[in-house]
């Protein structure tokens, strides 16, 4: 797989991630949040061509609206798309139903490729959806709008923190990388480096635990007792108003549509 | 290894979805506040790893350690993974959103199994068989991941089953990889931080005075 693909090639660079400010960004995230989970749920339950063209339209408009950076929603559309053509490769010749075409010796069926388009719509408005609407939110304002939304508090702070440490964490590997670089260290598919890449990754570790041991112990003498209080207060707005009237609206014709 | 939104049927979803959520709140309920920063900073450690990329043939793969974190965290794994996998698709639109509980249960119910199955062995007086069996867990959890995730798709209709082999094959060499990177990280832990692995320091002055 080229290396652009890899979504994984590129560290995590989170909230400093910068993105286009855009009108979705005066929406409340609670509303954001809520609005993709029921989408989500909704196009994957969907199975009609044409209602799944309406969501992907939908998605589309989000992702314009939210003014995505081109390139890398591309690149992320792209690394999952290369799932779903492997499966367009293979589901026609593996589902039973209508021959389409022939392609030695193999029969493609009709099911199958409708079958494959309707994953590749699905797969695709989901991405763009969550991309818009929730990609463009700071980790730290997800974890306060999932708090808002009764999620455990112990799982919330699990993401708090596992968000601000991500990119202490980065450095330190990259520092550990660069160190054995300095040593002529370079990846092959040997034991050597899987032994070495091991050793890194436990040392990485080790690494963590202390600091988390440091943490945790300037945390308790600022008089830590285990509750994150959230202190911003989300307050629904006029534009909020709006827009939850109209995906109740949307989602609501969008239950229509799938039930007949 | 994660599978994208729409491709898995109903039935599927939602009891993977309510397997996870089983997982998650045993996990939570295991996780007292006193170790919040602990696994918090751990997760964001794994997640660091998991973009460790090895050259492998003309590809390369990359790791996912779910052995590793099972041996380190047990049912917290489940908690701590899911949020990786939710950072993953919310920010780099890996995996899918109502594929969330299918692809955590996936990856975590294998590192719970190490847990239990591997704890013992890591353990061993001598550094050799400490060393196979954190690999054998580190293999063990992506060869069952690997499994699982092919069988998600193939109870999803007999059209997946070809690319529910598929999935099997290529993993492979992945189960190799990770099975020696686990093996030598257990070896390094022992040595230079056994608590991690949660093992007393009485049975550190016993194994290495």
């Amino acid at each position: 797989m080229p290396k652009a693909l890899e979504h994984s090639a590129t560290s995590w660079k989170g909230q400093a991630l910068k993105h286009n400010r855009s009108i979705l960004d005066r929406l409340d995230p609670r509303l954001r949040l809520l609005f993709t989970s029921v989408f989500a749920l909704l196009v994957v339950a969907a199975n009609s061509l044409g209602v799944l063209l309406v969501c992907l339209a939908t998605a589309l408009t989000f992702a314009l609206l939210a003014k995505l950076n081109l390139r890398r929603t591309l690149r992320r559309v792209l690394a999952m798309d290369l799932f779903v053509i492997f499966l367009l490769f293979m589901l026609p010749f593996t589902t039973e139903g209508t021959p389409l075409f022939e392609v030695a010796g193999f029969v493609a069926s009709v099911e199958g490729v409708q079958h494959a388009l309707f994953i590749g719509l699905k797969a695709n408005s989901t991405l763009l959806c969550l991309l818009a609407l929730i990609g463009t939110l700071s980790a730290s304002t997800l974890g306060h709008a999932l708090a808002y939304l009764k999620v455990p508090e112990k799982l919330v702070h699990l993401l708090l923190f596992t968000v601000r440490y991500l990119d202490v964490i980065g450095q330190e590997y990259k520092r550990m990388r660069r160190a054995m670089q300095a040593r002529a260290f370079v990846m092959r598919a040997n034991r050597h480096t899987w032994r070495a890449i091991g050793y890194l990754i436990g040392m990485l570790l080790v690494r963590s635990l202390e600091r988390s041991e440091r943490i945790n112990n300037a945390m308790k003498c600022r008089g830590f007792t285990g509750q994150f209080y959230l202190l911003d207060n989300l307050r629904l707005t006029r534009i909020d108003y709006l827009f939850a009237i109209f995906s109740c609206g949307y989602l609501g014709a969008l239950i229509g549509a799938i039930l007949l | 290894m994660h599978i994208v939104d729409g491709a898995l049927s109903g039935p599927v979803l939602i009891s993977g979805a309510v397997l996870a959520v089983l997982g998650v709140g045993i996990g939570l309920k295991k996780l007292d506040a006193e170790r919040l920063p602990q696994v918090g900073v751990l997760s964001a450690a794994f997640f660091v790893a998991s973009y460790i990329h090895l050259p492998l043939g003309f590809s390369s793969v990359h790791l996912i350690l779910n052995g590793l974190i099972g041996l380190a965290l047990g049912w917290v794994a489940f908690p701590a993974l899911l949020i990786a996998l939710l950072l993953q698709a919310v920010f780099f639109g890996f995996g899918g959103f109502s594929v969330l509980g299918v692809n955590t249960l996936n990856i975590a119910l294998p590192a719970v199994l190490v847990f239990y199955l591997c704890r013992r062995g890591i353990t061993a007086y001598s550094d050799r068989t400490a060393a196979i069996w954190g690999g054998i867990g580190g293999g063990g959890s992506v060869a069952l991941t690997t499994v699982m995730v092919a069988g998600s798709l193939a109870l999803s209709g007999q059209a997946f089953w070809a690319a529910a082999q598929i999935t099997l094959i290529a993993h492979i060499p992945v189960i190799l990889v990770e099975a020696f990177v686990t093996g030598s990280a257990v070896l390094l832990l022992r040595k230079v931080k056994p608590e991690f692995l949660q093992l007393s320091e009485t049975w550190q002055e016993q194994r290495y005075g």
